[in-house]
């Protein structure tokens, strides 16, 4: 059953005629006995960013990761609620989580590239996991995700050198092509340049611009200003709550909530 | 870039064989657990057969007296191989602990240097050695020497079995001591060894209970060095230049007897040695890792919350 | 008064320095009480002590070959880690990757706590018990499906032989392999894990892409610690492995009685009369084992070393 669902061809004009890519319904999660996300709800537009701000311990990161079950691999982690991709319940039991994770590409907020592999089979790796067997398709894979994630011209040279030589913004660009080579429909970002210097920072901003064009970006940030500058729309979350989801222009400029309001301003978090 | 055209060609290199792959994990995990069964059973067995045919031995005779003649009716006890073992442990303790200790504090607060590393080096590589050579060693140095073989002996060669385990356990132990304790002994005007002996060893107590509980554990056990110093003895101790019985020396005696009754003895004798090494172990597990266990949650709740 | 304490702290000092030398003298003593020890065997028998495989100890006829015994040593290990290493790494791979939680902490204290047991209680237990399930349940039926035309299965099944003393020390080693092999894979950050959980990975694909080659060279130092452990066993394979001494000490048979380098000292070290070559002889193996040994167990510690090393590199990412 489970190979049928996987042979279904993909149509690649399916998505643009839905609105909404994912969409999560009533998510409650925790873990270790700590609720960190309460009953939340949002719609993810196609082919746009939507960024996830709150304070530190509001439950994005928690959220962000029930969006490909990976809240579940949490140790105590509960969870309820639907979140449908392309109107299909991905926590459904008739589908085994890896088939859905591998249409959802995240990349984490520090950059873990696999030590042992080169560059090169770091990008590789999912595709030949996947079954992808023609060399030069993976080659030509692991080319254009470079590409996607602007490490190409940096690295281009030396393919084979181990990822960890890369530095710390290099390594995370690789992840983000790792996450890119699998062809995934949506992306989810755990502030991915949180721990970049601001010239790799702005390299990835630019690349998630580029990116949206393809992709449906889910981004959780720090940083106020990224969000303005890189997201069309934003949730701001608050102690596992949804406090507030709009367009981002709205969401900053003319908040509608009081706390979402005084969070924008700076006041607090 | 990757166009549109480009991603749906990629698409169709994907044979993701989802069916195939979760039957391989499935295939996978069902091995892992026939492993876990097939290596637990024997060990577990081993338990059960010592519990079982050791209870049957036991009594207060068994553990008091000494061993009858070979063959005869009267089957005495390991009285004397109990003695041996606290003897032995008590003294290897003497030696093995003062030295271990001041080695450790020396690994910790001296030892950030090329001899602190090699030290480190082959104590750890000591710490592994087959005992019975170092049941020879002994032999060489202590027994030939003298011309006998002694508690002294064996004691002297259980000790370098337990110097390196009591040696890292006490550099660990200490290192987990903040460096602010120290300081704010020194900003005292406190000298530096007392410092290291009443701020951070007090520190680091538990640590180091543990080290020298589970280095006696292991010295209970071994067998080997004895072999070669302190030859087994019927009797109660006579005196330190003497020999001396032990338990692991006496289970192995009485393993090599052709007798119903020594077969049933040696059981008796596991079973009170078990019950020695394991006690520790299981003791000193409930104390430190109680403790253990809360920072380690503690560090669980930092690693899955980001 | 402050001079006075100063001399306080340098005399803690060196005593902490005499306390760590210690070590380092022990080992020193050790390799020159056994080379002089075992002068005189080196001295009459020259490298055929090592090549050689006569061993008399009659005198007039005395003749002394290590050759079997190392043999034997590096077959018994080498047969106890083929067994251990696929078990340890599945429990240790059960233990961090799959069994649930209520289920990991007390299985993992039943394996640590089995690592505590002593060799000679697992040698009494491989006499009294394991032997006769291993004489009838493999050793007869094997002999007689291949009968003595087979080499490796010739022999009397008699149950104390190499396999025995082999499956034996294969039980014994594999909580340490396993028990260390665990702390090396629950040693890899879960960002890995989660890594190939996020290209689509089933658990089995994430141990094998993310647990495995990070782990690597920790669980290729795990294997060479079990196998010096292995080596320097001595009261279980002594009590189990048949006690051959001589030519007939060289393993062919796995149902054939052999001897090792541990097991032979242990065996006739009260037969050897002081001063005697025989006695030098038994000192002269116990001189090969200790390099053997001191060489395996370098290697191990250099490799875990490097692990340590290499996973602070990865974790700083």
């Amino acid at each position: 059953m489970m190979e049928t669902m996987t042979k279904t061809p993909l149509k690649d004009n399916y998505a643009e005629d839905v609105k909404y890519k994912l969409i999560a319904e009533n998510i409650t999660a925790s873990y270790d006995g700590i609720v960190a996300v309460k009953n939340v709800s949002m719609k993810f537009r196609n082919k746009a960013v939507t960024a996830l701000i709150g304070p530190s311990g509001c439950g994005k990161t928690t959220f962000l990761r029930c969006l490909n079950r990976m809240h579940e691999l949490t140790k105590n982690a509960t969870l309820t609620g639907r979140v449908l991709l392309d109107g299909e319940d991905l926590y459904s039991n008739k589908v085994d989580p890896i088939i859905n994770r591998r249409k959802i590409g995240m990349v984490f907020q520090k950059p873990n590239p696999f030590p042992t592999m080169s560059i090169y089979d770091n990008v590789a790796c999912g595709l030949k996991l996947n079954g992808v067997k023609d060399k030069k398709i993976i080659d030509e894979v692991v080319e254009g995700c470079l590409k996607m994630a602007s490490l190409w011209n940096e690295v281009k040279g030396d393919l084979k050198k181990p990822g960890m030589s890369l530095s710390g913004g290099q390594q995370q660009r690789l992840c983000i092509a790792r996450a890119l080579a699998i062809q995934p429909e949506v992306l989810l970002m755990d502030e991915p340049a949180s721990a970049l210097d601001p010239i790799a920072t702005q390299k990835i901003e630019e690349m998630i611009q580029e990116l949206k064009k393809e992709y449906t970006i889910i981004i959780v940030t720090h940083n106020m200003q990224q969000a303005t500058r890189i997201s069309d729309y934003t949730g701001f979350m608050y102690l596992g709550d949804l406090v507030e989801f709009g367009e981002t222009k709205q969401i900053f400029e003319n908040p509608r909530n009081e706390i979402t309001a005084k969070y924008v301003q700076g006041q607090f978090g | 870039m990757i166009t549109v055209e480009q991603r749906a060609e990629f698409r169709k290199h994907f044979r993701y064989n989802v069916g195939r792959r979760l039957v391989l994990d499935k295939v996978v995990k069902c091995i892992v657990f026939l492993c876990v069964v097939v290596a637990v059973v024997p060990l577990v067995a081993i338990l059960v057969n010592v519990f079982s045919n050791g209870a049957a031995a036991l009594s207060w005779n068994f553990l008091t007296e000494i061993p009858g003649a070979v063959g005869s009716n009267d089957l005495g006890g390991i009285g004397p191989a109990i003695q041996g073992t606290l003897v032995l442990i008590g003294l290897s303790s003497l030696i093995g602990v003062p030295v271990g200790v001041m080695g450790g504090i020396f690994l910790s607060e001296y030892g950030n240097n090329r001899y602190g590393k090699t030290v480190r080096f082959f104590n750890d590589v000591l710490a592994e050695f087959p005992t019975i050579v170092i049941g020879v060693f002994t032999f060489i140095l202590i027994v030939l020497t003298v011309g006998d073989f002694s508690v002294w002996a064996g004691s002297f060669a259980l000790s370098i079995v337990m110097l390196p385990i009591v040696m890292r356990t006490t550099e660990e132990s200490l290192k987990l001591v903040p460096v602010t304790y120290r300081e704010a002994g020194y900003a005292l005007g406190i000298r530096r060894w007392r410092v290291v002996f009443t701020i951070v060893l007090s520190g680091a107590k538990s640590g180091l209970v543990t080290g020298i509980l589970l280095s006696v554990a292991r010295i209970a056990g071994e067998t080997a060095p004895l072999v070669f110093t302190i030859l087994g003895s019927s009797q109660f101790i006579q005196g330190l230049d003497g020999p001396i019985d032990a338990l692991p020396l006496r289970i192995w005696r009485l393993s090599s007897l052709p007798y119903d009754s020594s077969v049933t003895q040696g059981w008796g004798a596991a079973f009170v040695l078990i019950i020695l090494v394991l006690s520790i172990n299981i003791g000193v597990r409930y104390l430190f890792l109680r403790r253990k266990g809360q920072t380690l949650l503690k560090f669980k709740r930092l690693g899955s919350m980001s | 008064m402050k001079k006075g304490s100063s001399i306080t702290d340098k005399i803690f000092k060196y005593v902490a320095i005499g306390a760590a030398t210690y070590v380092l003298v022990i080992i020193v003593l050790i390799v020159i009480n056994l080379t002089t020890g075992s002068a005189q065997v080196w001295q009459k028998e020259g490298i055929s002590f090592l090549t050689g495989s006569d061993w008399n100890s009659v005198d007039g006829r005395e003749s002394y070959g290590a050759a079997p015994y190392i043999m034997g040593t590096l077959v018994n290990a080498g047969i106890a880690m083929a067994i251990a290493i696929p078990l340890s790494f599945g429990i240790a791979m059960f233990l961090s990757e799959l069994a649930p939680k209520l289920l990991r902490t007390p299985l993992a204290m039943v394996i640590e706590l089995l690592a505590a047991i002593p060799s000679v209680v697992y040698g009494l237990w491989g006499l009294l018990v394991f032997r006769t399930y291993i004489q009838n349940w493999i050793e007869i039926p094997l002999h007689n499906l291949f009968g003595d035309q087979s080499i490796i299965f010739a022999g009397t099944p008699f149950g104390l032989d190499i396999l025995t003393a082999s499956i034996v020390l294969a039980i014994m080693i594999i909580p340490t392999i396993a028990s260390i092999s665990k702390e090396i894979m629950l040693a890899v950050p879960n960002s890995q894990r989660e890594a190939a959980y996020m290209l689509g990975a089933t658990k089995w694909e994430v141990f094998r892409i993310a647990v495995l080659p990070y782990s690597k060279s920790g669980l290729i130092g795990a294997i060479i610690l079990g196998l010096g452990r292995a080596v320097g066993e001595t009261m279980a394979v002594t009590m189990l492995i048949g006690n051959a001494t001589g030519a007939a000490a060289f393993p062919s048979s796995l149902f054939g009685p052999g001897q090792t380098l541990s097991s032979i000292m242990a065996n006739e070290f009260a037969e050897a009369s002081q001063g005697g070559l025989h006695l030098a002889a038994l000192i002269g193996i116990g001189l090969i084992l200790f390099l053997l040994a001191f060489a395996i167990n370098v290697i191990a510690h250099l490799l875990v070393a490097k692990v340590i090393k290499s996973h602070e590199g990865a974790v700083l990412a």
